[in-house]
């Protein structure tokens, strides 16, 4: 048997990996500037926004949701994720990196290129003549977007790093009661902290600037937590496939598939939550049938995004539904492998159909252009992470709760 | 009914429980069961129990709940009396989903609460055994269940050297209100009287 490994070494190939993903990307980015970012076309040039826009806001929030499980399962004192703990750490790193992409995209948008097509309510000749828009003003208008959203990605990161911080604690030695105790109360607060700027940013506020305000008429109370359970369970199946892979590369001496069970658990429920809200959004304004709130849904259900959208509910209800509801199958790596990277490309779809769909009504062609993108952000996701993977012990050696991890039982 | 005999040891630590099991299932004695005073983790491994057909059960009343609940309304509102509704379509989707949710959950609920009271031999003119009153309080409880090869002597002194805090022997109807799942009544037939 080979001798565990307790410290990541990025392999060759991952960095040749990502360095190819990461060139793609760029590539395809300069491309789509040249046919469309500069173009004279503003519909064209509106497209190449969006397509930036739902790709950083996307794997922006699905890194996130990593620091929001590491502080949920410590205030939820839940201590069987600490053995794989380090990884949903390492892929929270990206935060401030992904915060500081969408930054410069909504700072782009909003202020430099003014860009009316993407966000109507930037146009104050409209918002004058537009009762709901001048009622909306007093939270839709670039001042209070901008310092909402410098704050929100600047207190993510920043919550993000204490908490990682308070984490290396548990590499320098061994601690006694009450430094234990001590140690937990600290975490205990961090974590309540980001927890609720999470509830105020996240879970209601953000959603509603970056992406409900594309349709600046239309509202729905659903769509916050919408986006929470999409970016939530795209972001379990992210640190699921990480642990997966350290694993089958001889990491992570402890996590076992219970803990891939725990993670599969994730997975399920909050695909089924997702749904549950997906059909609240969606019944209510079917049964109530109002001009002014069915204009959300008109072209998705009928239009051009049909397809997308129904497609969005076999990948992100059905599949996870009937494939990840036997305990057998949360306990092996390949079909989990095979659900996580399924559960991420549907909301993936979903975030497209949200940002896109509102900007390019009658068209729903996914182009070299979206998976471009998407290469370049996923290439620079796996880069930190695995970056962020090397520099510390994969196991918290000393924390307080390691032994109820080791021997977790589900 | 047919009564059987039953070797009963008591023991009063987890820690020594979990070696006993293995003894005993090692020594070929067939363990009927072991009652705890509260969830046991890894008990049903260590006792080698196949995994509960419950979930599959309730998989398929839920089906049954879905199937039950969509075709009723759907019966009903297009072929037997379809009305119009604020103009809505005679089969509405997502008006008839609530329901089907709810008929689903009912089934699958009712359903599974009556399949773990027919495992569990549980109903309400159900007179069970108890092995140990004590097994609600603080000690786990292994019974053994004897044939007619087994010598009890031996099982006993057996028992009491893998740490058990008390053994003893007793009699008890171990069948079904039934009879459908106690059908080894010659073995004890044959069994001399100790």
């Amino acid at each position: 048997m080979t001798p565990v490994k307790e410290q990541f070494e990025i392999p060759s190939k991952m960095k040749t990996w990502s360095m190819v993903l990461i060139a793609i990307g760029v590539i395809s980015f300069i491309l789509g500037l040249i046919t469309k970012g500069v173009s004279n076309n503003a519909e064209d040039k509106a497209v190449f926004l969006g397509t930036l826009m739902y790709n950083t806001i996307f794997w922006m929030l699905i890194c996130n949701a990593s620091m929001f499980f590491i502080c949920a399962t410590t205030l939820a004192m839940g201590g069987w994720s600490t053995v794989i703990r380090r990884v949903p750490e390492a892929i929270s790193t990206l935060v401030p990196v992904f915060g500081t992409i969408t930054l410069l995209i909504l700072i782009y948008v909003v202020v430099i290129d003014h860009n009316i097509l993407v966000y109507p309510w930037l146009d104050k000749a409209t918002v004058e003549k537009d009762e709901i828009l001048k009622g909306k003003s007093g939270f839709l208008n670039p001042g209070f977007f901008l310092v909402w959203t410098i704050l929100a990605i600047g207190l993510w990161s920043l919550l993000g790093y204490r908490m990682r911080k308070l984490s290396s604690e548990t590499d320098e030695g061994p601690m006694d009661y009450d430094t234990g105790k001590q140690f937990t109360w600290r975490n205990t607060v961090t974590a309540s902290l980001f927890i609720v700027w999470f509830a105020l940013t996240v879970a209601s506020t953000v959603p509603w600037f970056w992406m409900m305000s594309l349709d600046p008429h239309w509202y729905s109370t659903m769509y916050s937590w919408y986006t929470f359970a999409s970016s939530f369970v795209s972001g379990m199946s992210l640190i699921s496939l990480w642990v997966i892979y350290l694993k089958n590369k001889g990491y992570l001496e402890y996590a076992n598939e219970e803990h891939l069970h725990d993670i599969g658990k994730f997975m399920f429920a909050f695909s089924i939550f997702w749904t549950y809200l997906w059909f609240s959004q969606y019944m209510l304004i079917w049964y109530g049938n109002i001009p002014e709130e069915t204009v959300y849904f008109k072209h998705r259900v009928e239009g051009a995004y049909k397809g997308i959208f129904f497609m969005n509910i076999i990948i992100n209800f059905v599949c996870p539904l009937l494939i990840l509801m036997k305990r057998a199958v949360k306990r092996n790596y390949t079909l989990m492998t095979f659900m996580a990277v399924l559960i991420i490309f549907g909301h993936w779809i979903d975030f497209y159909q949200m940002v896109m769909g509102s900007i390019r009504k009658d068209d729903a062609t996914l182009t070299w252009f979206d998976f471009g993108i998407a290469s370049l952000f996923i290439g620079l996701m796996i880069h930190f992470t695995g970056r962020a993977l090397a520099k510390k012990p994969l196991t918290p050696k000393y924390h307080p709760f390691l032994k109820e991890s080791i021997i977790h039982h589900t | 009914m047919a009564k059987k005999k039953f070797v009963v040891a008591s023991f009063d630590d987890e820690k020594v429980l979990f070696p006993a099991v293995k003894k005993v299932r090692l020594s070929g004695y067939k363990i009927h069961d072991v009652y705890t005073p509260y969830p046991v983790h890894g008990l049903d491994h260590a006792l080698g129990l196949r995994e509960t057909s419950l979930h599959t059960a309730g998989f398929i009343y839920g089906i049954s709940g879905t199937t039950i609940a969509l075709g009723g309304m759907g019966w009903v509102f297009t072929t037997d009396w379809p009305l119009n509704i604020g103009g809505k379509p005679h089969f509405p989707l997502p008006a008839f989903i609530p329901i089907t949710f709810e008929t689903t959950v009912l089934l699958s609920a009712v359903g599974m609460v009556l399949t773990f009271c027919y495992l569990c031999q549980l109903a309400p003119f159900v007179k069970k055994h108890h092995f140990s009153l004590r097994a609600t309080d603080d000690l786990f409880v292994m019974v053994i269940e004897c044939t007619s090869k087994t010598n009890v002597d031996d099982l006993q002194s057996f028992l009491s050297n893998a740490g058990a805090v008390d053994v003893n022997v007793q009699e008890a109807e171990a069948g079904w209100w039934l009879g459908t799942y106690d059908k080894d009544q010659v073995l004890l037939k044959e069994q001399p009287a100790v």
